[in-house]
Order: C-alpha cells, then structure tokens, then sequence
C-alpha cells in the first residue's frame, strides 16, 4: 500500500512537472498542495471522531471512519451516548453527566464575565488616567505575568482550604476573578479610545463610572469579544486547579470527569470520546460568532508591541 | 501623556485588581517562598526542613529525567513547531484574504479543545493497529501497524510532540500570519530587485521586520513547553503521565504527583521555584538576545 502511494504521488507530481512549465505556476501549485495536506492533517483527527461515537463494539475497530451504509443499523448507535449519560454514584445520589457540563458552564461563565469587567476596569485605568505609582504597578503586573501559575497553586490550595471554600465552585472560581493579561489587553483597546470623547461625557456632567459604562465599553467591544473568547476557552478546558480543588462527584467539571472515565473505559473509547466530542461544542459555538474580532484582538498586543 | 483627571476614580477603577491580586497572587506567592522550606504533609501538617526540599530534587533521579525531558520538549518545540507554523503562515499569506480567513480557522481550530480532550482523542489515535495515527502510518511508511506509541519508551516522547504540533502549530502560525501582515512589502520588492532570492529576503528583509513577534512567540513558546502537564496526563493515563520507564515525565506532572497526589506540597513548591527560575532565566536571555541582535 505505502509503495503504491508514494508511486501515485510522484507520478502526479511528474505529470505536474512536466505540464506546469512556467516557474509561478508550478510554485502556486506547489504551496496549495502543502496547504491542503496540512489542512488535511489539521482535520482528520476531527473527521475520525464523527464516526467514532457512534460506532459500537467490534465496529469501532473494524472501520477506520464510517462502516458502509448497509451495515449502520447494526454498527452505529447511540449506545455510546446512553452510557455516558448514565449516572455515576455521587455522595447525594447518582450524578448525571449534564451535571459536571453545568458545573463547566457556571465555572467559564462567571469566571469570564468576572475577568472582562474587572480586567476591563484596571485597564482603562491604566490607559487614561495619570496617577502615582503606575510606573512601578505596570511593572509589577509585567513580571507578575511572569511567574508560572503553579509555583502558587500549592499555597494557594492552602488559601482556599483555609477559607473553606475547597471544593465548591466558588473556590475555582474566586482566585482567578481578575486576569493581569486581560487588564493589558484592555489597556492596549482603551488607549485608542478619544480623550475628547471622555472630556464630553464629564462636561455634560457624567460620572467616571458612567463614562466608563456608556463611553468606554461600548467602545472596546472587539476587544471584549476577544477576551471572552480566550477567557472562557481556558475557563472551559481548566483542569489543574478543578482537579485539586474540587473533590466531590457533585462538583467536578468536564475535564476532570473524562480523565476520570479515561481511566475507567479504557477498552470502550467511544464512551469517553462521545464525553469529549460534547465538551468540543460550546467553545466551538462561540468561537464561531467571534472569530473575527477574536484573532485579531489576540495577536493586537503581540503585533503592536 | 498629560494629567487627565485627578481625584479618586483611578484607584478606584484599579481598586478590583489591587484586592484580588494581593490576596490571590502576593499572598501565595509569599507563601510559596516559605513552603519550599517546609515538609509538609496535606495543606495542615508541616516540619521545617531548610533547602533539604531543593537537596533532594539535585539528587533525585526522577526529578532529573523530568527535566531532561521537558528540556527537550521546548527544544523541539521552538525548532520544530515554531519554524513548522511559520512555513504555514508564509504560504497562506500571498492567499486573498478570504481563503486566508478560512484556512487560518482550519489551522486554529485544534486550539480551541484544550489540553485534556486532545490528549484523550490522541490517545484514542494512537491505539496500535486500530487507531488512525497507527494506520496512517502503515499506510505512508510501511511501518508502525503495532507501534505501542504510549508504552514504548523510545516512542512516548515522540508522540507528545506529535499532539503537541496539532494543538500549536495552527496557534503560532495565527500570530506569524498576523505579524507577516505588517511587513513593509516594498522593502521585501526593494531586495528581490537587488537580486535576493526567496530565502534570503525572508531571512534578512522579512524576518528581522517581524523579529518582536518572533521573540514574543518563542518566549510563550519556551514558557507554555516548562508547564506541559494534563497532555503527558491524559496520554498516559495509566502512570499519572510517568509513562513506562518515567519516559514521559515533565515538570509538573512530577509536581502533580509528588506535590498533590503524596501530600508533599513543600515538595511541590520547592519544583514550582525551580520552574520558575528556568522560564526567568531563559525569558531573559531571550530578551537580551533581541536587544543585541537589534543594535
């Protein structure tokens, strides 16, 4: 098979050699080859993962993708599904897997919209106002920034036992509620904002937080469009900190659970790949709406220096 | 800039992150410095030790192929993954901006399932015989139908940078594309005039255009590859991310296990110090090098 292949691609590659004479033909050629190879490479994982959920017992490893259509009723069915949805025995009772999915959602929801109003906040700040100590406050947030997030995960697993919040959804939640990088996004979005604008608004007599409110906001909601995305796509597939901090059945996140099930149906796969196919869709949904404004308010700060 | 405003809206504004950031960042980061000096058992337990945590780790084996093996993860991350995802972003950047946009999201778009899932779905693909990355390669080499790329030592670390390039090489080659975007075309023009080839355009006209994104890229690049963990994790599901024979170990799964699973959370604190030390170190010189190569 490998041999026959590699014949067919160099015979096709002989052919467009000979035929494609002109050099910028041939390199146009050349570059959408590899693009479409690569985008191949890109996609065939997710391809593979259609078929696979569906596909029960002996069929999941007798068809690479999808059995011929014949043979669907007997090869594809929900039964994967079914099994993920059962329940797990929790402390009060069985626990569904919607469950640990509303735990995700409240976890990636509120810890997002904490992120971009206090982030947000602190970044206009930073853009345009003059106060002492914002030298050495940027340059504190600068090398905060630096320090890898585990080194204080131990002492902050301490914290929350201390404040009897470990293994609640707030105890996820509560030490990530601001995000340094966010409040330079932020601040990146805001320095663009007309100080005559802001000088209006407190001529007509509106209050800084109204300004902030009715003049700011609205003016960086690209940038606010982009920062929930990144936001909550971390918030979503977070495992370290769920994974220590929440304990009990009741409490888990996704992540956590099908590391759980990894372990538990190593020889059934298509349970916890149906678990994981479920877990790809919100993430995906919103990055649907928002890719636009997305990429480029992720690369805005990289790009601009 | 001049004086804006006076009065307390500003510290009010930063007020938030000034609160949440004492608390949850200088706080544990204090506390950090001080549990690397203790033994402890579980959050409530400890024994002061002095630098027996950091004495240990200099003379423990385990420790030392954890960070080997994460060393040479950024390595072939930065060589292989970052030179990978500019290549792509060269290609896709003389597209239109249409086919652009849509190739961008197919190249983004593993980034977008995390860590967690695209460990378990390569776990998945790698089953030997029957997964799709096994066959795939029977298919185009003629070898590795019964590659046992998760228990084979020699091919553990191999098949997490395989995962690793479908998760990041889309995530770089978004902000090289973005980055080639601002280039001054007419000097790239100026230079293929003067009889540059392809190459040395992109090396001496292109590249040094574009050397803040690239140091960017490369810094995030060394700092993300030090914390690899829930990858190895859900690959190797079976060892806690060890792997047979610790082929698999990183950083912070020896963190993970030692840290957290035994209770040792000195332990953990004392590794989170040496992580830190590693990525501030090599950040730095980093930066220094992009300052000298910029004079």
């Amino acid at each position: 098979m490998g041999i026959l292949h590699f014949a067919i691609i160099g015979l096709v590659v002989v052919y467009v050699v000979l035929r494609v004479r002109d050099r910028d033909r041939a390199r146009r050629f050349g570059r959408w080859a590899v693009i479409l190879a690569g985008a191949a490479l890109v996609l065939a994982p997710f391809v593979w993962l259609v078929p696979a959920v569906f596909k029960t017992g002996a069929a999941f490893n007798d068809y690479v993708f999808f059995p011929p259509l014949s043979k669907w009723p007997e090869t594809m069915s929900l039964w994967n599904f079914r099994k993920l949805f059962e329940g797990r025995p929790g402390l009060r009772g069985p626990v569904y897997f919607w469950e640990y999915f509303l735990n995700s959602t409240v976890i990636a929801t509120v810890t997002t919209t904490l992120q971009i109003f206090f982030s947000s906040l602190a970044g206009y700040a930073l853009a345009k106002f003059e106060f002492r100590g914002k030298g050495a406050l940027t340059l504190f947030m600068l090398g905060s920034m630096m320090i890898p997030s585990v080194l204080l995960l131990a002492p902050l697993y301490k914290m929350v036992v201390d404040l009897g919040l470990v293994d609640s959804l707030a105890g996820v939640i509560v030490p990530i509620m601001v995000s340094t990088y966010g409040c330079f996004l932020f601040r990146q979005a805001c320095v663009s904002v007309p100080n005559e604008m802001l000088d209006a608004a407190r001529l007509d007599g509106c209050s800084e937080i109204g300004i902030y409110f009715r003049v700011v906001m609205p003016l960086v909601r690209p940038m606010t469009a982009a920062f929930c995305l990144v936001s909550f796509l971390a918030n979503w597939n977070a495992f370290f900190q769920p994974n220590i901090f929440l304990h009990s059945e009741d409490n888990l996140t996704v992540p956590v659970v099908l590391n759980l099930l990894l372990g538990m149906y190593r020889m059934k796969q298509g349970i916890f790949l149906a678990g994981t196919a479920l877990a790809m869709i919100p993430p995906a949904v919103l990055f649907f709406f928002l890719q636009k404004e997305f990429i480029s308010g992720l690369t805005s700060g990289a790009v601009k220096g | 800039m001049k004086v804006r405003h006076k009065g307390p809206a500003p510290y009010l504004f930063l007020s938030p992150y000034l609160i949440l950031i004492s608390i949850f960042f200088i706080v544990p980061f204090v506390n950090a410095i001080v549990l690397a000096f203790y033994e402890t058992n579980g959050p409530r337990s400890r024994a002061f030790v002095g630098l027996d945590n950091f004495r240990f780790l200099l003379h423990d084996g385990i420790f030392h192929s954890a960070l080997l093996n994460t060393t040479i993860f950024a390595l072939v991350s930065v060589c292989v993954q970052l030179p990978l995802a500019m290549g792509l972003a060269l290609l896709l950047n003389g597209g239109s901006s249409r086919v652009r946009g849509f190739f961008r999201l197919i190249f983004y778009s593993p980034n977008l399932v995390g860590q967690v899932l695209v460990g378990i779905l390569f776990a998945a693909l790698f089953t030997p015989r029957y997964g799709l990355i096994t066959r795939g390669f029977q298919a185009f080499f003629h070898w590795g139908l019964e590659a046992h790329w998760l228990l084979d030592p020699p091919l553990i670390m191999p098949a997490i940078v395989l995962a690793s390039l479908w998760l990041w090489v889309g995530f770089n080659m978004v902000y090289f594309l973005a980055a080639l975007q601002t280039v001054d075309k007419s000097l790239e023009e100026a230079a293929r005039i003067d009889g540059a080839s392809a190459w040395q355009v992109f090396w001496h006209v292109t590249l040094p255009s574009m050397r803040h994104v690239v140091v960017f890229v490369v810094i995030m690049t060394v700092i993300g590859s030090y914390q690899l963990f829930e990858l190895p994790l859900t690959l190797l599901s079976e060892s806690y991310g060890f792997g047979a024979k610790n082929a698999g170990i990183t950083l912070i799964t020896y963190l993970n296990f030692y840290g957290f699973r035994s209770g040792d959370l000195g332990l953990g604190s004392a590794v989170g110090w040496v992580i830190a030390l590693i990525i501030f170190t090599i950040s730095l010189i980093q930066i220094r090098v992009a300052r000298l190569a910029e004079d």
